[in-house]
């Protein structure tokens, strides 16, 4: 690994007694599509709210950019560039899809009087421009909450990308979405990945997507770091065969 | 300020244990609402701002039982039975609308209950301070430094028996156990046949009737007034956020642990903190709660 | 600022009122005065709970804390004793102060309730803002009545016998019509002021902190900054009002001062009967929920208290959209906003593509 944009090392953490993540060590490179995969259960969802600072870990270090993270707050790492979307999706459910996009700008080195920026001009263009990208121009107007979870998810991952962050972590982007969309969301995230150069960290579960998108993967397996590859070695690897399989 | 602690830690240390026997005696009567709030809380998701307002109404209907010369076990056998109905009618006309609304509204409905029940109140009974003299005998000891009125022993020993009750009753009976399978996950209660309506309006009307017990022994060992209430919903809203939801022992110790605050802070700072002291420890269990959250990169909600 | 034909006609029927209403009703002239401040109250309590959806019960601290300093300011600037010596429980000590004096002490006030207000706010943020939804609103309630508390304890502002305010320099209808004044600028003040601050990145930034919160921490709104402002500017202006209010009443004490129980729930009550988190519902609920309050003065005397209760809790327990939120559901596009009908999108996505 030449340029880790994000690095774990040895990072645990437990619940009660429950240990969800034990020693996981992993990069992210600057520039890549990264994944990562397991069966349920195997600890993924707590690695990832580990890296965005959604609770403290136990043991170990999170690198971003070179910076220690693993004590900071969610908004602090997520002014440093790194923002993460929801399995869930979340969007502010009262406002409309240009008022969703254009309060998504980016809160790096804000200025006091950004704060009372007017709407208008150059941000309100590039809203539009960018929800003509993942397909919603015509949803403009429409409140936000009205769309339905797929029309949710596009506008979420809009939202994500107004923000030009240095890295986009998606958790499950294709979860719940009709299968004819998975498609262009992952032509999306491609074009995202190579024109606006942005690196993403993808957990997802459907592995057809996973193995078409990602150029590195890492496969968790009980909490521990089973694996990680390029998708063709671990498409080859017995013990992560051995991991879907045996797991459920 | 500074002569009080004196008498407190120097001169008197004996009245220290005035002071935390007074603190028992209010902690126990805490207790008993606070575990009403942290019932209706955790099972229906309501705030009630009114606690305290429930408490002093018992209070009132001790106090009109009383001037007919009824016994005391007898009033708290009329008052709970009277607020728990009173509760049920609440409930059908107000809670159970607001029931599924966001909990501001909760909040806010229960709080212009609160302000309601007050004028109601203030216009029948009137804006005097008053108590019932139960006219037993009081026993000293320590030289005359220590005072114990057997009427608040009686309460002591009555608030025992209630909250003994409500262990029991929660524990055993049919009603209880519907009571905390639908805290636990109402859909799942449902689905097994529980009426989930009637179970939110028993939880809410044996509220009242935890509160109307805990007011009737107020009106005896201390004082009530129609403007009163809100100390007591402080209070109550202190403790179960201290204590945490459905958890009695933990309850009972923090209406212990605010009673003796306030008695101390009482005690040292004179009677002018008598509504700020409980206000206060509901500022500081709020602050500590989002210091503790912060530590886990959280926060309150 | 552009407006829609309904909005300047609304603004001008406003103005008339507010213009001539106290020439051709002057026995109303402080009812209407109190009409504004009531106004104004709602609509920066709407900032906070309505726009930004932290639900405070306590805003009405700032507007007695504002009414305590105005009052020190206003009688320390001129007089050497200082308000100490001037409180009810020093007795009668009653230093006359010259007009230039008076209007200078009270201007001198106001500004300074603001500000403390505000300056206090920005305290209470440093440990308020943690606590969400219900903790939030118990909490701030909490320290309205903490505030009130330790306010009757100071003796140096007279502690529960309260302050006799410094004497009008001028007859009585001068002083309606000139606190009348007062109360009708501020309002205009803080409205287009809010109407100015919703059209901001500002007011996205609230609602989104309204929608969901953690979506907005987790995509690198300044959370906490927003928070702060959202509630310095109700701080402020209620500050001002309450300085404004202490002078019109002309004695203040804990109750004239931190009115929890009247104002401090009615602001609320007024936000919520217009329709929260819209610039004219509070507006509205306030002109419609003073008029009820009058009413109910004028015919039920001792009962009004009870009648204001109840309306409170009708009104939350059986129309909590209010009026706005009802009108922008029945007639979503009198207020621009667009519902999907199939038809629509079908023909629009045809146009896009």
């Amino acid at each position: 690994m030449s340029d880790p944009i994000i690095k774990v090392e040895g990072v645990s953490k437990s619940y009660g007694g429950v240990k969800a993540n034990v020693d996981i060590t992993m990069g992210v490179e600057r520039g890549s599509i990264t994944g990562i995969i397991g069966p349920n259960g195997c600890g993924k969802t707590t690695l990832f709210n580990s890296i965005v600072g959604y609770h403290p870990i136990d043991s170990g270090s999170i690198q971003f950019d070179g910076q220690e993270i693993s004590h900071l707050l969610v908004g602090d790492i997520a002014r440093l560039g790194m923002l993460r979307t929801f399995q869930q999706t979340r969007i502010y459910g009262k406002m409309n899809c240009v008022d969703n996009m254009q309060i998504s700008v980016s809160h790096r080195g804000d200025s006091k009087f950004s704060m009372f920026a007017s709407r208008k001009g150059e941000i309100k263009d590039r809203a539009e421009h960018l929800l003509e990208f993942v397909g919603l121009y015509s949803k403009r107007n429409l409140i936000s909450g009205d769309l339905s979870f797929g029309q949710q998810k596009l506008l979420e991952f809009a939202m994500a990308l107004m923000n030009e962050p240095k890295v986009l972590l998606l958790d499950e982007p294709t979860a719940g979405i009709n299968p004819t969309l998975i498609n262009g969301l992952i032509d999306r995230l491609r074009r995202a990945n190579e024109e606006l150069g942005i690196t993403l960290c993808v957990i997802e579960h459907n592995m057809r997507v996973i193995m078409n998108l990602a150029s590195h993967i890492y496969c968790l397996a009980n909490g521990r770091m089973l694996a990680n590859g390029t998708p063709e070695e671990l498409q080859n690897d017995q013990r992560v065969i051995d991991a879907y399989l045996g797991g459920h | 300020m500074w002569d009080n602690l004196q008498l407190l830690f120097v001169w008197a240390p004996i009245i220290n244990v005035q002071v935390i026997l007074d603190g028992i005696f209010v902690g126990a009567v805490f207790a008993l609402s606070a575990y009403g709030l942290a019932l209706v809380w955790g099972v229906m998701n309501i705030k009630n701002l009114a606690q305290g307002d429930f408490v002093i109404m018992g209070g009132y209907m001790a106090l009109a039982l009383h001037q007919l010369h009824v016994p005391l076990v007898l009033i708290l056998l009329i008052v709970m039975p009277l607020m728990f109905m009173f509760g049920w009618v609440i409930y059908v006309l107000m809670i159970r609308r607001i029931i599924d609304q966001d909990m501001f509204v909760s909040l806010l409905a229960t709080f212009g209950l609160s302000l309601l029940l007050q004028q109601v109140m203030n216009l029948i009974f009137g804006p005097e301070v008053q108590t019932i003299d139960m006219e037993l005998p009081v026993y000293d000891a320590f030289d005359n430094m220590v005072t114990v009125p057997s009427s608040k022993l009686i309460t002591l020993g009555l608030a025992a028996v209630i909250a003994t009750g409500v262990i029991i009753f929660m524990k055993r009976s049919r009603a209880g156990q519907a009571i905390r399978a639908t805290a636990q996950d109402p859909r799942a209660a449902r689905v097994l046949g529980i009426d989930i309506d009637r179970v939110y309006a028993f939880t809410f009307a044996f509220n009242a009737a935890l509160c109307g017990a805990a007011g009737v022994l107020v009106s005896i060992i201390w004082v009530i007034q129609p403007f009163y209430g809100i100390t007591y919903s402080v209070r109550s809203f202190a403790i179960v956020t201290a204590a945490g939801l459905g958890n009695l022992p933990a309850v009972i110790g923090a209406g212990f642990g605010i009673g003796l605050f306030e008695k101390y802070t009482g005690a040292i700072l004179g009677t002018a903190y008598e509504v700020a002291a409980p206000v206060s420890i509901l500022l500081l269990v709020l602050i500590w709660r989002q210091i503790q959250m912060r530590r886990n990169r959280q926060v309150v909600r | 600022m552009s407006m829609t034909r309904d909005t300047k006609v609304t603004y001008g029927l406003l103005a008339l009122f507010g213009i001539f209403g106290p020439i051709l009703f002057p026995d109303y002239t402080l009812s209407i005065a109190y009409l504004w401040m009531m106004v104004l109250m709602a609509s920066t309590w709407d900032t906070l709970g309505g726009q930004m959806g932290y639900n405070s019960l306590g805003n009405i601290t700032f507007f007695g804390v504002g009414m305590y300093v105005s009052a020190i300011v206003q009688v320390s600037f001129f007089y050497e004793g200082g308000v100490a010596e001037y409180t009810s429980a020093m007795g009668s000590i009653k230093p006359e102060f010259t007009p230039a004096e008076y209007f200078w002490g009270l201007g001198l006030g106001i500004l300074a309730a603001g500000v403390v207000g505000l300056v206090l706010s920005v305290i209470f943020s440093s440990f308020m803002f943690g606590l969400r939804g219900p903790y939030f609103a118990i909490g701030s309630l909490g320290l309205a009545i903490a505030v009130a508390e330790v306010t009757i304890t100071i003796d140096y502002v007279g502690g529960a016998s309260g302050i006799s305010m410094p004497l009008f320099p001028g007859d009585i209808e001068f002083r309606s019509t000139f606190f009348y004044i007062l109360c009708f600028v501020l309002t205009i003040i803080s409205h287009f002021l809010l109407r100015w601050l919703y059209s901001t990145q500002f007011g996205l930034a609230i609602n989104a902190i309204r929608d969901d919160e953690d979506k907005a921490e987790a995509m690198g709104i300044p959370t906490l900054a927003y928070k702060r402002i959202g509630w310095a500017i109700p701080a402020f202006f209620m500050g001002c009002i309450g300085a404004v209010a202490g002078n019109m009443a002309g004695f203040i004490d804990k109750e004239v001062a931190y009115p929890i129980p009247t104002f401090g729930i009615f602001m609320v009550a007024m936000a919520l009967l217009g329709g929260k988190g819209t610039l004219w519902g509070p507006v509205l609920g306030a002109i419609i929920f003073h008029v009820i309050k009058e009413a109910t003065w004028t015919y039920l005397l001792n009962l009004q208290w009870v009648a204001l209760g109840l309306i409170l809790i009708i009104n939350i327990v059986y129309f909590q959209q209010g009026i706005m939120g009802w009108l922008q559901t029945k007639y979503p596009e009198r207020f621009g906003i667009v519902v999907d009908t199939s038809t629509v999108t079908d023909a629009d996505g045809k146009e896009a593509a």
